[in-house]
């Protein structure tokens, strides 16, 4: 017996109704009732997720392929509303609906005192039945749908602040630079389409081999490979989606965005859709060792390069989000040398503890009264000690310290890497490697600035004063002491503490060793690198005691050595070393110019280059001189013409007479001239 | 009576209008009921020719005719395929929703305004389902007259500018049009569509043919560079008139190429499609720069609508060269549903946009960007339509205004990865301007004391922006009932596109 539609349609409506209900009736339902509604939605969603995994795994239960309806029809060109539900889509619904589920929960708690509660819920609500739609999807269409609906409802969600300048700002940004993105994205499937014939996955990808040998002709004399054409199309729409460089900007900027959605949508599961996405065409990119070779260092570039801003940053917040940035680059790399369930699996470990990471720093937020400098923190653990354990659960899970869920995930990418041969992968293993430094630096300092050392706060006592002061009060002055957030918050804490902690271990045999993924994900025998590392793997925890003795924990410990250094004995250091480095400094604050160049070069420029069409073709030489110009012509005609009738005798009487003249003066002129015949 | 299903339709609101005019300015709101009465009364009876048209059947049907103008040979022929269908659904549809509009923010003679209104609908109708050249002629010609009046009477301070820029525009370029005409009936001796599409015609003949035609539809779609009344005509139009002009007028353009240049002049159109292509190249990208640098809201939406006019010419035309340099009868049948798709989501579309826009007149009294900021805050449920219309615009799917575009981007580069490359680019460029626009008026803190005393949209306000959201939503998730009506008219006009007449 197979998987039952109903039960598919069950998963990914639900979450839909939940957000009708608190969008359109949240003021019938109130706040209670908008969150009954929507968490109830989403709850039925996350436990026949984990049934359909369930299923999938342990049932022996084929996977699902089948059409819902018909979107067109053309001649033969067919898209649907289906879809594909195999382990890979099995596991994606089971980390986006875990999540959510906890971020549902979360949001009680963290947006108590916000006017726009209810709306807060259907968002994330209509974001989990996007995010279900792209991850179910049996075709090109219907991904093309869930990839831009994640769109909108991160830009809604981004905005949700919309008083605030700087966050109507950002979610402008958000939704265009991922625009550009979905510019190469539609290409891709444009070319899909013309290279396959079909918008169907499960059709494209058994045609995939045909693609071998084919070009598109680019330019007269340029042909160009056919599966390096489709594969590098549709990786720039990952590249915007899972923020890779260069198109990795909005990124830090959607953390003006509620700190439950930075957890949900811009840290576990919306941006790694992209990652998602190239292991669901793992058929495809097989075709193009260009494009993986493309893939690779786009990667790389990202884990290293964005990690490193993350160590000047003082918003914990965008730590994190920096952090996300290179951690997606990690994925990417996995992706990069044809490890594409290496990256499910980093995606899947990822989930969790950033997810964890972020609520988190949401409820550490929450007990500064909306504080996200870091600077004004410090000494936080004796205030809210489930926060700072779990947060160090998530930290060491994200510096892949052995047996955590992090370090089966992380250090299997940085190995595969090593023994992969594909152009690219030396540069790749050096930034991955170079990359462990740096996330340990960042998440240390983090959490040494956050829960340790002195206390960086004064609290004032103010009466009739409340929460919810956004950012009004005097930095490092508090109201009320810090305390620890209720259990809405820390019950999702400590449930994604356990994954974080645990998942990976569990897991890590099949996922990657035993082909578990099956028939989801293809990879050629030449480029599988799991396999050769599979022939030294013996059990997980074989390999986390292999990885106390290898360079990437030795680095780590370096990592914590110097900041705890740093943080916790010398914090004058840090000043020190900043002042010392100031260029260097000023390159990683200054986030390498990129921000700065493309907001003058495309916004500015895009401006700039509006107004002089406006003012030069449109109004000088469309309007002023051909239309308006044509209608002057005919006016001075007219206007010459109408002098001729001026209504005085003696005007046409001499006209009468200078005609007969002329007349005659004809007459003579061509009388003479025949008569000379 | 269903044998005069069509001339019904066209009557039935011109008729129509003679009691919403002799309710005279005494008594307005008999007047607006009359009129809502008889355009619902048309959306009805177009509902019928929605049941009465056999997509599976022959491609023409419902057809009409009786000798009109003996010692010339020309009927009053009326028939339909399935793009007049849907057309006249569109516009019938959106006739309801512009007088519901209009209801009270005309308020200076309501009943000649709403009059005016619905003799536009009868004669946009009559346009749709014209089978003989000169009919067609004669009521293209003759729908300028009430949007002349429309804008001329109920507009902005500039609109004695505005109507004359747009009336001896379009009447310039249909000059050429009659000429082609009274050529081809030199030649046929009839103005019989069908009879004309099977004329011989040489390579010389078809080129001055084609250029006549194509001025006279260019500056009606309007395609660039014939584009520059559109935008100063919306500016001054009243919103009901913007709606129209934007959803259903610009239609007859592209709707004009379908059943004048396709079938009659194929060759000239095959070997100048290129030309087209670029026009609509340009139309897209360009345009969308000189919209992004708007101020006034209005001009803005009018940019847009040029830009996503592009992608009907583009979707038209770029099958030319798929069924003519490539022989893919496929894809270019995936094209020019898109373009077809496409004017239908762009009549909601636009249509919504402008009456969004209209909602915001009515509370400040004025177009400009600047005088807003924050509406939101003052207006949360119109925020939700406002954000749905321009996420329409900007083609997200799930929305009517991605199908179209997705069709034809998916369709040209099949004929050239270049040309998609370039239409591609809207993905940007709109998402650009219209965002932008929607972060600078309804996103923010208020800005001043105005927006702050706006009121919320009313019961009548929010049922016409609900009316458009459900059409741009339902064609968005499920558009394949509109494809299949449209599928065998589609299908022939492709085939006639194949056809070599030299």
């Amino acid at each position: 017996m197979g998987l039952s539609t109903s039960i598919l349609l069950t998963i990914a409506l639900a979450p839909l109704v939940g957000c009708v209900l608190a969008g359109f009736l949240g003021k019938f339902l109130g706040r209670a009732g908008s969150h009954t509604a929507t968490i109830l939605g989403v709850a039925l969603s996350c436990a026949l997720s984990f049934y359909v995994l369930y299923q999938l795994t342990l049932g022996g239960v084929p996977e699902y392929n089948q059409n819902i309806y018909t979107w067109f029809q053309i001649g033969p060109f067919n898209a649907s509303v289906g879809f594909m539900v195999d382990r890979l889509t099995a596991l994606m619904l089971v980390v986006v609906s875990f999540v959510s589920l906890l971020v549902h929960v979360y949001t009680i708690g963290y947006m108590a005192d916000d006017d726009g509660y209810t709306r807060f819920f259907s968002y994330i609500s209509l974001f989990t039945f996007s995010m279900f739609m792209l991850v179910m999807s049996n075709n090109f269409m219907q991904l093309f749908f869930g990839w831009e609906a994640v769109g909108l409802v991160s830009y809604l969600l981004i905005g949700f602040w919309y008083k605030r300048p700087t966050a109507i700002f950002a979610n402008l940004k958000a939704f265009l630079v991922n625009r550009v993105g979905d510019f190469g994205f539609l290409l891709g499937i444009a070319a899909v389409l013309y290279f396959l014939g079909t918008l169907d996955y499960a059709t494209a990808f058994a045609a995939a081999p045909g693609l071998a040998g084919k070009t598109l002709q680019v330019t007269a004399n340029t042909q160009w490979d056919a599966a390096t054409v489709i594969c590098i199309l549709l990786f720039v729409g990952a590249m915007g989606k899972s923020a890779q460089v260069p198109l990795h900007v909005w990124l830090p900027d959607s953390m003006e965005g509620p700190t439950p959605i930075s957890a949900l949508i811009h840290a576990a599961t919306m941006v790694t859709a992209g990652i998602f996405m190239v292991a669901r065409m793992s058929p495809l990119f097989e075709m193009s060792s260009t494009a993986l070779s493309f893939v690779l260092v786009i990667g790389a570039t990202t884990a290293l390069f964005t990690g490193l801003i993350g160590i000047v940053q003082n918003d914990i917040k965008r730590v994190i989000a920096y952090s996300t940035l290179s951690q997606l680059g990690y994925m990417t790399v996995a992706l990069g040398v044809s490890m594409y369930s290496g990256a499910v699996f980093h995606l899947m470990t990822h989930a969790f503890f950033k997810a964890l990471l972020f609520l988190g720093a949401g409820s550490v937020i929450i007990a500064m009264h909306h504080e996200q400098d870091m600077r004004y923190m410090g000494g936080l653990r004796k205030y809210m000690p489930i926060t700072w354990i779990t947060m160090w659960v998530g930290s060491l899970a994200l510096v892949a310290v052995p047996f955590t869920s992090g370090f089966y995930s992380k250090d299997a990418i940085i190995e595969a890497v090593g023994e992969s041969h594909r152009w690219g992968a030396h540069y790749a293993y050096f930034c991955v490697m170079a990359g462990v430094v740096v996330t340990g630096l960042y998440t240390f300092r983090q959490m040494y600035l956050t829960f340790h050392g002195k206390e960086r706060f004064k609290v004032v006592e103010q009466h009739g004063h409340g929460h919810g002061d956004h950012g009004h009060h005097e930095p490092g002055v508090l109201a009320h002491a810090p305390k620890e957030s209720p259990w809405v918050v820390t019950v999702p804490l400590v449930l994604l503490a356990i994954p974080s902690l645990l998942v990976g271990f569990f897991t890590v045999g099949p996922t990657l060793f035993g082909n578990w993924f099956g028939g989801a994900i293809h990879v050629n025998e030449a480029n599988d690198v799991l396999a050769e590392l599979g022939h030294e793997f013996h059990g997980a925890a074989a390999m986390a005691l292999h990885g106390f003795t290898q360079l990437p924990f030795l680095l780590v410990v370096v990592a914590f050595v110097i900041c705890t250094y740093i943080y916790l004995f010398n914090p004058a250091l840090a000043d020190r070393i900043k002042s010392a480095l100031k260029p260097l400094w000023t390159v990683l604050d200054r986030k390498y110019w990129v921000d700065d160049v493309y907001y003058a070069l495309f916004a500015r420029g895009g401006v700039l280059l509006g107004r002089a069409f406006w003012k030069v073709s449109e109004k000088a030489v469309i309007d002023d001189a051909m239309v308006n110009g044509s209608v002057g012509l005919v006016h001075r005609v007219a206007a010459t013409m109408r002098r001729l009738q001026s209504g005085y005798l003696y005007h046409y009487a001499f006209a009468m007479i200078l005609g007969l003249i002329l007349l005659l003066g004809g007459y003579w002129l061509v009388g003479s001239g025949l008569a000379g015949h | 009576m269903f044998n005069h299903l069509l001339s019904l339709l066209i009557w039935l609101p011109v008729v129509g209008a003679i009691p919403v005019l002799l309710a005279g300015s005494a008594r307005p709101n008999l007047a607006r009921w009359l009129s809502l009465l008889v355009a619902v009364l048309t959306f009805v009876v177009s509902l019928f020719l929605l049941v009465q048209y056999d997509p599976s059947g022959p491609v023409i049907q419902l057809v009409e005719s009786h000798l009109w103008i003996a010692s010339w040979g020309v009927h009053y022929g009326l028939a339909v395929d399935g793009i007049s269908v849907a057309l006249i659904v569109m516009t019938t549809f959106v006739g309801v929703l512009v007088i519901a509009g209009a209801w009270e923010v005309i308020q200076d003679k309501p009943h000649q305004y709403m009059a005016a209104m619905l003799i536009l609908e009868g004669l946009l109708i009559g346009v749709f389902c014209a089978t003989d050249a000169l009919l067609f002629y004669a009521l293209f010609e003759a729908i300028l007259i009430p949007m002349f009046i429309l804008i001329g009477v109920w507009g902005g301070p500039r609109r004695v500018y505005a109507t004359l820029k747009f009336f001896i525009y379009t009447f310039f370029g249909s000059v050429f049009m009659l000429i082609a005409l009274l050529y081809l009936y030199q030649k046929a001796h009839t103005f019989d569509l069908a009879t004309l599409a099977a004329l011989p015609l040489s390579f010389t003949e078809q080129a001055w043919i084609f250029f006549a035609f194509l001025i006279a539809f260019a500056i009606k779609v309007p395609m660039v560079p014939v584009h520059t009344w559109l935008p100063d005509a919306h500016v001054e139009a009243p919103t009901g008139g913007s709606v129209v002009l934007a959803a259903v007028m610009l239609k007859v353009g592209t709707y004009g190429m379908l059943r004048f240049i396709l079938p009659i002049v194929p060759d000239a159109g095959a070997h100048f499609a290129w030309l087209v292509i670029v026009l609509s190249l340009v139309a897209i990208v360009y345009i969308g720069y000189v919209a992004l640098v708007q101020e006034d809201m209005k001009k803005l939406v009018a940019y847009s609508s040029v830009a996503h006019m592009g992608f009907v010419t583009l979707g038209i035309f770029i099958a030319f060269m798929l069924v003519r340099d490539q022989g893919r009868t496929d894809m270019a049948m995936l094209g020019m549903q898109g373009a077809m798709v496409q004017m239908i989501s762009h009549g909601f579309v636009s249509g919504a946009m402008f009456t969004c826009i209209g909602v915001m007149y009515d509370r400040m009294h004025t177009r400009l960007i600047k005088d807003y900021g924050g509406v939101i805050n003052a207006m949360p449920w119109f925020g939700f339509f406002y954000v749905l219309f321009a996420m329409a615009n900007c083609g997200l799917p799930g929305t009517s205004g991605f199908v179209g575009e997705f069709m034809v981007i998916l369709a040209s580069f099949t004929a050239n990865p270049w040309v998609s490359l370039f239409a591609a680019f809207t993905l940007i460029i709109g998402a650009g301007y219209t965002l932008w626009l929607v972060k600078r008026v309804l996103w923010g803190a208020i800005t001043n004391p105005h927006v702050a005393e706006m009121k919320e949209i009313n019961a009548r306000e929010t049922l016409v922006l609900a009316g458009f959201a459900a059409a741009v939503l339902a064609l968005g998730i499920w558009p394949q009932p509109l494809v299949h009506l449209m599928d065998s008219s589609v299908s022939q006009l492709v085939q006639q596109l194949a056809i070599h007449k030299i």
